[in-house]
C-alpha cells in the first residue's frame, strides 16, 4: 500500500488509460494500429486544446464556464463575416479581438469586481451566446464559406501523416507548458492560484494575472474553435448550450488539476484527455449504444475519483476551501 | 304556341344569366372564409429556432396566416425540453386557438398535448411526432423514410448488387421521433436481409463534431465500409468530413428539409444522396390544416389527420435550380 500511496491522481488516471488500452488491444483487433491511435487522439484534440485553456484558469484558482460559448460565438461570427464578403485575415483578427475583449471582461469581473469566477463566467457565457445569436447571426449552424477554405487545412489536413488538429493540440500544450514553466507571468499565475493573499503580499500583481488567465483562455478557445469549424466545415453554436464545457472541466479535474488552484500542469490535461479518448474510441469500435456509453463513462470516472480518495486521503490541515 | 314559349323562356334565361354575369355574383363561401380568421392566434413551439427546418416552417406559416388576420407567435425553447414544456403549460392557460408543436422526443410533451386539446386548443404536430396523436400531424413518414433509406443501402451495398453489405448508421437523438421511427423502418428491411451487415449504429445528438468522430473510428475499423446512412444533413457535414479525410469511397446517404445547403453539398460531393421532405410544402400543409380546423370549428381532438410529406431522393444528377429552397432574407 505504501508504494501506491505515493501515486498521484495523474498517475492513477494514466494507469487506468494504459490498462484500458491494453484491454482494448487484446479484445479489439483493430485498436492498436497506428491509424486508429491517430484517429483516437484526433477525435479528442479539440477537447484537449480546450482542456489546456481551462487548465490554465483552474491552476490560477478560477474557472471559465464561458469558454465554449465564447469559442462558438466568436468563430461563428468570423465565418459569418467571411460569408458576408470580408477578407479571411481581417475576419479572423476581428473574431479574435471580440474573443479577447470578452476574456478581458471575464477577468475584470473576477479580479476587480471580485465576483466569484463560477458566477461571472456562467453569466458571461449566457450573455455572449444570446448576444451572438441575436445580433451577429440568425442561424445556429454557420457553414464554412468559400472564402474561408484556406482554414480547412487546420481541421482536415495532415502533415507527414499526422492530422493537423493533433499538431495544433501538441503546439498549444507546448506553448502553455513553456509559459507556465519559464515565463514570469506563468510562475505568477501558479503562485496566485496557490495562495492569492500570499502572492499579493510578496509583490505579485495578482489582479492583472487573473485578467491574463481569462484572456489566455479566450485566445486558446478561439484556436480550438477555428480547428472545430475547419474540421467539420461548419460551426455549430448549439455546443454553447451543451454539456461540452463540463467535459472540458472533467478532463482537467480527472487529469489531476485540483479545482482549488495552484496544483497540476499541462501533463495532467494530456493524461485526462487521453483517458477520455481511449474510452470513446474503444466504445465506438465495440458499437456500444450511446446511452450505455454514458453509463460506462460515468462509472470509470467515479472509479478514478474513488481510487484517488482511497490512496490520497483528504488531509484536514492542507485541504482548502473549495477543494473537491 | 309551344315552340314560341320555349324560345321566350330560353331567351329570358340567357338574358337573365347575362345580366347576372355582368354584375358579378357573390362567392357563397367567401365571407365565411374571411370571417373565420381575424383575431385568431396561432403559436409555434419548435425544438429551437435558428436552423433551416424551423425557420422555414415559421416563415411559411407567417406568410400564409398573417394576411388573413391571424396572429402568429413563436415560443423558442432553444433545445431545452423543459423550457418547451413550460411554454406549452403556460400556453394552455393562455388559450391560443392553435398550437403548432415540433416534438423533441416522442414522450415529453404527450400529456401536455392532450391537456391542450382538452382545454380547447387545436394541436398540430410537425415532422417529429409525439406518442399522443393530436388533431393533425404534418411531416415525413419516418418509418417509410427508414425503409426507403434501407432500400437505397441495399441497392448500393447488397452483395447481390456487387457490394460487401457493410453499412453504418449515425442517428440523431435516440428518443427523437426522427430517429426512433426511422430505425424501425430500417430494421423492417434489413432484418429480412442477413447478408447486409450493420457494423455500427450510433447516436451523434444531431452534432457534426460527434458524427465526425464516430464516422472516423468506424471507417478506421472497417476500411471497406460501403455506405453510411445519416439522419440529418446538417449533422452529416461531420460524417462527410470524416469520409473525405479517410480518402475512402464511402457512399453517404443523408436526409433533411431540402435547404439550399443540401443541394450545394450534393454538387460539391459532400453527400452522395439526400432524401428530402420539402419544408415550404410542409408549411403549406400545416397552414391548410389550420385553416380547415378554424373553419370547421369542431371540438379539438375529435378528428386526427395525418399528412405525410412526399419524400424525394436528390442526387448530383437530378438536382436543378429549383430542387432546393432558400430562407427568405430577414428584414
Amino acid at each position: 500500500m505504501r508504494v501506491f500511496g505515493r501515486l498521484s491522481q495523474e498517475q492513477i488516471v494514466f494507469g487506468l488509460a494504459v490498462l484500458l488500452c491494453i484491454g482494448f488491444a487484446i479484445v479489439l483487433p483493430g485498436f492498436l494500429t497506428a491509424d486508429n491511435l491517430l484517429t483516437l487522439v484526433r477525435s479528442v484534440s479539440i477537447l484537449g486544446i480546450l482542456g489546456v485553456a481551462m487548465g490554465l484558469v483552474v491552476i490560477g484558482r478560477g474557472i471559465d464556464l464561458s469558454l465554449v460559448a465564447l469559442m462558438a460565438i466568436s468563430v461563428a461570427w468570423t465565418l459569418q463575416l467571411v460569408a458576408d464578403g470580408m477578407p479571411l485575415t481581417q475576419a479572423i483578427v476581428l473574431g479574435l479581438a471580440v474573443s479577447m475583449v470578452a476574456g478581458t471582461i471575464n477577468g475584470v469581473l473576477v479580479a476587480y469586481v471580485e465576483i466569484p469566477a463560477i458566477f461571472a463566467t456562467l453569466a458571461m457565457g449566457t450573455a455572449i451566446y444570446g448576444f451572438g445569436r441575436y445580433f451577429l447571426f440568425g442561424l445556429d449552424v454557420i457553414y464554412l464559406p468559400e472564402g474561408a477554405h484556406p482554414l480547412l487545412f487546420l481541421g482536415q489536413g495532415t502533415v507527414l501523416g499526422v492530422p493537423v488538429p493533433i499538431l495544433v493540440f501538441a503546439g498549444v500544450c507546448l506553448c502553455a507548458y513553456l509559459f507556465l514553466r519559464y515565463t514570469k507571468a506563468g510562475r505568477y499565475l501558479r503562485a496566485v492560484g496557490d495562495n492569492p493573499q500570499a502572492a499579493r503580499i510578496t509583490g505579485v500583481p495578482a489582479r492583472p494575472i487573473v485578467v491574463l488567465q481569462y484572456v489566455l483562455s479566450a485566445l486558446i478557445g478561439f484556436v480550438a474553435g477555428i480547428v472545430t469549424a475547419a474540421s467539420v466545415a461548419s460551426m455549430n453554436t448549439r455546443v454553447a448550450n451543451s454539456t461540452f464545457v463540463y467535459d472540458v472541466i472533467l478532463v482537467v479535474v480527472l487529469g489531476g488539476i485540483g479545482l482549488s488552484g495552484g496544483r497540476g500542469g499541462i501533463r495532467n490535461v494530456i493524461v485526462g484527455t487521453l483517458l477520455i479518448g481511449v474510452l470513446l474510441n474503444g466504445m465506438t469500435i465495440m458499437d456500444i449504444q450511446y446511452t450505455v456509453q454514458n453509463v460506462i463513462k460515468g462509472v470509470i470516472l467515479l472509479t478514478a475519483i474513488v481510487i484517488d480518495t482511497i490512496l490520497n486521503p483528504r488531509d484536514e490541515q492542507t485541504a482548502q476551501q473549495g477543494d473537491i | 304556341m309551344k315552340p314560341i314559349k320555349a324560345i321566350l323562356v330560353a331567351s329570358a334565361v340567357i338574358l337573365g344569366t347575362g345580366t347576372a354575369l355582368a354584375q358579378g355574383i357573390d362567392d357563397p363561401t367567401r365571407d365565411a372564409y374571411y370571417s373565420s380568421f381575424p383575431g385568431k392566434r396561432v403559436v409555434f413551439v419548435p425544438v429551437a429556432m435558428g436552423f433551416d427546418l424551423t425557420e422555414g416552417w415559421a416563415a411559411g406559416l407567417r406568410s400564409a396566416l398573417e394576411p388573413l388576420g391571424i396572429t402568429f407567435e413563436i415560443r423558442d425553447p432553444n433545445w431545452s425540453t423543459d423550457a418547451g414544456a413550460q411554454a406549452i403549460t403556460s400556453l394552455i392557460s393562455e388559450k391560443p386557438d392553435v398550437l403548432v408543436v415540433h416534438n423533441p422526443d416522442v414522450q415529453s410533451y404527450a400529456r401536455l398535448l392532450k391537456k391542450a386539446e382538452e382545454a380547447g386548443i387545436y394541436v398540430v404536430q410537425v415532422n417529429m411526432r409525439s406518442s399522443y396523436s393530436t388533431d393533425a400531424f404534418v411531416g415525413a413518414d419516418y418509418v417509410g423514410m427508414g425503409e426507403l433509406i434501407a432500400e437505397r443501402l441495399m441497392a448500393k451495398c447488397s452483395p447481390t448488387n456487387g457490394g460487401n453489405g457493410k453499412v453504418a448508421i449515425t442517428q440523431g437523438v435516440l428518443t427523437a421521433a426522427a430517429s426512433a421511427y426511422q430505425m424501425q423502418g430500417i430494421n423492417n428491411v434489413l432484418s429480412q436481409h442477413p447478408e447486409m451487415q450493420l457494423v455500427s449504429n450510433q447516436a451523434a445528438d444531431w452534432d457534426a463534431t460527434k458524427a465526425k468522430n464516430i464516422a472516423a473510428t468506424v471507417i478506421q475499423q472497417h476500411p471497406d465500409l460501403c455506405a453510411i446512412a445519416g439522419f440529418w444533413d446538417v449533422m452529416d457535414m461531420g460524417t462527410a468530413a470524416a469520409i473525405k479525410e479517410s480518402g475512402k469511397n464511402v457512399h453517404l446517404i443523408t436526409q433533411g428539409g431540402g435547404n439550399q445547403s443540401a443541394c450545394d453539398g450534393l454538387k460539391n460531393g459532400t453527400y452522395s444522396e439526400v432524401v428530402v421532405y420539402n419544408v415550404p410544402g410542409q408549411a403549406r400543409d400545416m397552414a391548410v390544416m389550420i385553416k380547415q380546423l378554424l373553419q370547421l370549428k369542431q371540438e379539438p381532438g375529435t378528428t386526427k389527420t395525418t399528412l405525410f410529406t412526399p419524400l424525394e431522393i436528390l442526387t448530383k444528377d437530378n438536382i436543378g435550380p429549383g430542387s432546393c429552397w432558400t430562407l427568405p432574407e430577414k428584414s
